[in-house]
């Protein structure tokens, strides 16, 4: 081996260390438990070094192992729901916390009328944004968490969450619709009013 | 129809639309209420800002991995 791909090779363990409290955090959103999400970013991390070399530097570094890891939590998912690990799907659907918002006559609840959140690039470049983003999703019941980030952080269709989950595609824009406007509400409770 | 121009029934049209292709009729209803309506505009902001958050995850992972990249 020669000295520039030692040094590659090094460069390249850096950046897993630095990348890997993102991994766990995005693991555990969608596993619901740390020690799970700690051991599916553990292979993902062994299964980046061992095929170091298939990297080919089309995309970024990071978006790779990402991609690694995507494939680890649905592994991981695919177990809990064979062991019988989630909760039953009817809880979410008869749920009617969600109207909590909107008055009877379905118009917005002056307090929970939505407001501005400024400029997404600036909410997105702000570690505070996904502290609260982040705490918003832990506080998701699991099943809504689950279908949630499915879609919007695996980037899976809604005809394939149905595959994966066992739920039909109407169930799925229910909670979907309902996972939105939930963290919608707490976001914007504490993005915008977290200073005070 | 005129159920669906209740706020609560437009944030259902709001978030399907992010997931499957709207109708011709739901897509005009939407962009009628949307016109009307700056709550349901700025929810509609709100929803597709979530809608990105999960690629936005990985540039802010890649932008920690570059600090290390000058810091060696």
């Amino acid at each position: 081996m020669t000295a520039s791909t030692t040094d590659k090779k090094n460069e390249r363990m850096q950046r897993l260390v630095a990348v890997r409290p993102r991994l766990v955090s995005f693991a555990r959103l969608q596993l619901r438990d740390l020690a799970q999400a700690e051991d599916a970013v553990q292979e993902t991390l062994v299964a980046a070094m061992e095929k170091n070399d298939s990297f080919l530097g089309q995309s970024g570094y990071e978006t790779w192992v990402f991609g690694i890891l995507k494939f680890k939590i649905l592994d991981s998912l695919r177990s809990q729901r064979r062991q019988g690990n989630w909760r039953p799907w009817e809880e979410e659907l008869d749920d009617e916390a969600f109207d909590r918002q909107f008055k009877r006559n379905g118009r917005w609840k002056e307090a929970a009328r939505p407001s501005s959140w400024g400029d997404p690039e600036a909410a997105f470049v702000s570690e505070r944004f996904w502290q609260v983003f982040d705490a918003c999703m832990i506080a998701l019941p699991d099943n809504i968490a689950r279908i949630f980030s499915l879609r919007e952080l695996m980037g899976l269709s809604t005809e394939d969450i149905c595959k994966e989950t066992g739920i039909k595609e109407n169930n799925c824009w229910v909670i979907l619709h309902r996972a939105r406007l939930r963290l919608r509400a707490c976001i914007e409770r504490g993005w915008l009013l977290g200073d005070s | 129809m005129f159920k669906l121009m209740i706020c609560r029934e437009i944030t259902k049209l709001m978030s399907q639309r992010l997931d499957v292709p709207l109708g011709i009729k739901d897509r005009l209803l939407l962009q009628m209420h949307i016109g009307m309506c700056g709550a349901c505009r700025e929810c509609n902001r709100q929803f597709e800002l979530l809608h990105q958050a999960g690629n936005a995850y990985e540039p802010l992972a890649h932008e920690q991995g570059n600090t290390t990249e000058n810091l060696s």
